[in-house]
């Protein structure tokens, strides 16, 4: 559905050939704002960026007769470990994306969207500014688009880098040219996002997903995969398979088949021990758990976790669990932006008595410590960035206690010492990073 | 007026006040560190997060508006737990190193730990971050940024109050550092509030550091007197020296603010040069005597000058540093009991003094200008005292608080004031009139003494005494009623209070007010 695969797709041409374009025609002519939006409120089209979080109710927030003007904001900041949908997207298809943002844009009355790119997606931004100027020319982009009086500027604006700006707060901040710091909440971005002013924050892939509902109908698209968290999804499979990569499948597709027969079974002929579903923000399944899960948003959440972006990272049982949880802290230490109190502390705390488990120097009273500071982290902070570590925090050492406990018994890590084969830490988390 | 429960204590406020407001209101504390009410709300703490009813997470107090029926915890378990958490969280990369630091006492890391978590360390990794140490970022403000919690407040002042932003946070998560911007260290008159509002030592004052105790010192609510604002601030003095004036929060005069020149205006008032004795000229130079040697020799001086070219013969030059009260003791002196009405004001600054700014500071480097005028003693005066002197009519002049000389010029002074006969100088300083005095009495600086100032803007404030005035020095309303005494023998008010009470029945600009009423932020004038 995506087209990815056809070729030269990123082409307005092309793009126009299989039909592009015309979902913005009906939703420019045949729809009113209000149609648009209640179609992708009955589609039940939840965002894909994480959160999971109803579109069209979001966009129903922003006040109808606004004084102030209404900005959209297109999230492609794409961060979280393990995830590479986006960027294929952008890459690939960047005129869906764009039809989705004129289509999002004609029903909340926008007449100004800003594209916020993650700051290493350098070619990523040339080929979307290619496609915007490609549509400008053709008009469906700027002034009277199509000849239908409605306005809209679409404006790239690339990050610096930093995880934090893909939380839809931190990236408005980001966008105003401030400190990626999240906001307190309320007020909404509804009511005051961009510029103090009522703004819709949209994933990549969620936006993409509009002209298909525009032109096919919500019936259509509740038609695929679960009723309540439908509609085609990309997966982003990697770690230990033998052919990770990523799969368009539809919502509630078992993880036993995407692991098994799309992603052709576990690596090395080995078995498997652990899925993190979601990114690396959320708790593992242990291989039981992961048999039995289907990959839409509530069926992971009853399974214990959350799907969030769907990278989905295997591990198979040759992989110290101490030592992933040791990676993910390292990056949500790296990444916290250090404006809440205990995400600040309590990151770089947790990736410290990590990396003294993995190196053998851990106490046995350590593994409560990590658990009550995860607790004291989650929930207390801004945004979500304490709760994505401390969630797979609580996860692993819930799920792989022993191996925690190994860890402390033996004074080593039983994988690391057997053959060598582990590489040692990114660099050791005891010294000051340069600023 | 939503009425909420706090602890199960029932309150009702004023609507849109946050929870650590209204809790204040109930006598109840809600920690908090990035929490100024003088500043935007960050909520980056997170010490103030409390337990409201119905909602599933803590909230911060401080973004938390108060609504009808709310029910808040600020000292339930889950709220301890989270309160014992945060401090945790700040203290594992604090270098706690009390012993030698300057904030020790009026540390709110100190306060808490001991108020909210008394708990020892489980941070036994021994590997806290290093950062920078004693950073000279400017103005009179080191930074310690080991000891900084990155609660904002500093970069928040500068960007909102001053409006200069030489401060901002640079690195990310537990790296981060306060800083200022390359090449641009802190630079505006202000910077001393960003020391008052960090709640920890991460900011210290280059001029106060090491040099007390904050436990040893005293505090004494006043206003300083370096200008014609006049903010509300309190002297914290030991032993009769002031070490520092902090700004006092007052939401009609200067909200939570000062600038750094008032700051250190103290430092002024306790120089080598402060009188300590009576003074007469004698032939070429000046010589101590006692209080009643030199009222007899003042009432002498007077009652011959009058006996012999009339009471109009004598006349006041009132510096407008000088309080209402000892103004209108002077001018009821001089106009009752010696019978003149010879009386100007002098209300000077220096050159070269900072102009009006924006914020607070006033180009007027007097505290009482207005409460001068208000007194009907005008500044024009001074050209028909010098008039009056030149027409052979004016032959004593009593000086009170104002530096004639410095104002005018020597030569100037010298040309238009030359012929007097006699000069009664009443300063704290040895200055430059003073020198050229007959008489030279040492009286109390403004912070000695009771009484009150009145701002640029009619708002009448009250001063109080934080030590007594050194040696022999009286304040001014004394030394005026013992003159008076030996003038003419009746007893006069020699406290401010009673003073006042006078003032406001005689004066009309100060109808209906009295001292005490005058209350910590002050009145304004009735007319």
């Amino acid at each position: 559905m995506r087209w990815l695969d056809i070729p030269d797709i990123r082409r307005l041409a092309v793009y126009e050939a299989n039909g592009g374009y015309q979902a913005l025609r009906k939703a420019l002519f045949d729809m009113k704002p209000e149609e648009i939006i209640n179609e992708v409120k009955s589609s039940n089209l939840r965002g894909r960026g994480g959160a999971a979080f109803p579109t069209g109710t979001k966009w129903s927030f922003i006040p109808k007769e606004s004084k102030k003007p209404v900005y959209l904001c297109c999230n492609a900041d794409e961060s979280e470990p393990g995830t590479f949908a986006n960027r294929f997207q952008l890459e690939c298809d960047p005129h869906q994306i764009l039809e989705g943002i004129v289509i999002a844009c004609r029903a909340v009355g926008s007449h100004i969207a800003y594209i916020y790119f993650r700051g290493e997606f350098t070619v990523q931004t040339r080929i979307v500014e290619t496609a915007i100027a490609e549509a400008r020319a053709k008009g469906y982009i700027g002034k009277n688009i199509m000849g239908s009086g409605f306005d809209l500027e679409i404006y790239t604006h690339r990050g610096a880098g930093a995880y934090i700006c893909g939380e839809e707060s931190g990236l408005l901040e980001s966008l105003e040219g401030k400190r990626g710091y999240p906001r307190n909440r309320p007020p909404f971005p509804a009511i005051q996002g961009a510029f103090g002013c009522p703004t819709v924050v949209n994933n990549v892939e969620t936006l993409s997903n509009i002209p298909w509902i525009i032109k096919k109908g919500a019936a259509w698209y509740r038609s695929i995969g679960p009723e309540k968290s439908p509609g085609p999804k990309l997966f982003c499979l990697s770690g230990h398979v033998n052919k990770p990569g990523l799969y368009e499948l539809p919502m509630g597709f078992p993880l036993h088949d995407l692991i098994h027969d799309v992603g052709g079974g576990i690596s090395d002929g080995r078995k498997l021990k652990a899925v993190i579903p979601g990114g690396a923000s959320f708790p593992p399944f242990n291989a039981e758990e992961a048999e039995k899960v289907l990959m839409d948003f509530d069926s992971v959440r009853a399974a214990g976790s959350l799907m969030g972006t769907a990278g989905v990272m295997v591990m198979h049982d040759d992989t110290c669990m101490v030592d992933v949880l040791r990676t993910v802290a390292h990056f949500f230490h790296h990444e916290s932006c250090g404006q809440c109190t205990p995400c600040r502390e309590g990151c770089g705390w947790i990736e410290k008595l990590l990396v003294d488990l993995e190196a053998g120097r851990g106490k046995q009273q350590d593994l409560d410590l990590l658990l009550n500071i995860a607790d004291n982290m989650e929930g207390n902070t801004i945004c979500v960035l304490a709760d994505s570590l401390s969630m797979p925090t609580r996860g692993f050492i819930k799920k792989f206690r022993s191996e925690f406990e190994d860890h402390v018994r033996l004074a080593r890590c039983p994988f690391r010492d057997r053959d060598g084969r582990l590489a040692p830490p990114p660099h050791s988390a005891y010294e000051a990073e340069p600023a | 007026m939503p009425k909420l429960t706090i602890d199960g204590k029932e309150i009702e406020v004023a609507d849109g006040l946050n929870l650590i407001q209204a809790a204040d209101k109930a006598g109840i504390e809600i920690p908090h560190y990035c929490y100024h009410p003088g500043l935007s709300i960050p909520g980056n703490c997170r010490m103030c997060l409390v337990e409201v009813e119905k909602a599933p997470k803590l909230q911060i107090a401080c973004n938390t508006r108060v609504a009808e029926g709310m029910v808040v915890q600020t000292k339930s378990k889950r709220t301890t737990t989270a309160q014992k958490a945060v401090l945790e969280f700040l203290l594992i990369n604090h270098p706690i190193d009390c012993p030698i630091c300057d904030q020790a006492g009026e540390c709110k890391l100190q306060d808490y730990y001991m108020d909210y978590d008394s708990q020892p360390s489980r941070f036994q990794l021994g590997k806290k971050n290093k950062k920078g140490k004693a950073i000279d970022i400017g103005s009179d403000v080191l930074l310690d940024q080991e000891r900084c919690i990155l609660c904002a407040r500093c970069t928040r002042f500068f960007d909102e109050v001053t409006k200069t932003s030489e401060l901002a946070i640079f690195g990310r998560g537990d790296h981060n550092e306060i800083d200022h911007w390359p090449d641009r260290p802190i630079n505006n008159k202000y910077a001393g509030n960003a020391i008052d509002i960090c709640p920890v030592g991460a900011l210290t004052e280059k001029d106060f550091r090491f040099r007390m105790r904050v436990w040893y010192l005293h505090s004494t609510p006043s206003v300083c007197g370096g200008c014609e604002r006049g903010c509300s601030i309190d002297i914290h003095h030991q032993r009769g020296r002031i070490y520092r004036y902090k700004p006092r929060h007052n939401p009609d005069v200067n909200s939570y603010w000062m600038c750094d020149e008032g700051r250190h205006q103290f430092i002024a008032l306790q120089t080598e040069n402060r009188l300590t004795a009576p003074l007469y000229q004698a032939k070429d130079r000046l010589l101590a005597e006692g209080w009643s040697e030199a009222m007899r020799r003042a009432a002498a001086k007077i009652m011959e000058v009058g006996g012999q070219s009339g009471a109009n013969a004598i006349g006041a030059v009132i510096g407008a540093q000088a309080t209402n009260e000892e103004a209108y003791a002077l001018k009821r002196l001089l106009k009752t009991t010696i019978g003149s009405d010879r009386i100007a004001a002098l209300s000077w600054s220096p050159p070269g003094a900072s102009g009006d700014d924006e914020l607070l500071i006033r180009a007027n480097k007097n505290p009482n200008t207005r409460g001068l005028q208000a007194l009907g003693i005008s500044g024009e005066g001074i050209d028909s005292l010098a008039g009056a002197v030149a027409a052979g009519e004016l032959k004593m002049l009593m000086v009170l608080r104002a530096d004639l000389v410095r104002a005018l010029g020597e030569q100037e002074f010298l040309k238009r004031f030359g012929a007097l006969d006699y000069l009664l100088v009443l300063d704290t300083d040895a200055n430059e009139t003073g020198q050229m005095a007959n008489q030279l009495w040492p009286i109390a600086a403004y912070p000695e003494i009771d009484g009150s100032f009145t701002n640029f803007k009619g708002r009448v404030q009250r001063i109080h005494p934080a030590f007594p005035p050194p040696g022999q020095a009286l304040p001014a309303v004394e030394a005026i009623a013992r003159l008076g005494h030996a003038l003419d023998g009746a007893e006069r008010h020699r406290s401010a209070e009673a003073i006042f009470t006078e003032m406001a029945a005689e004066e009309p600009a100060f109808h209906g007010m009295s001292l005490a009423a005058l209350g910590p932020n002050g009145r304004d004038l009735s007319a």
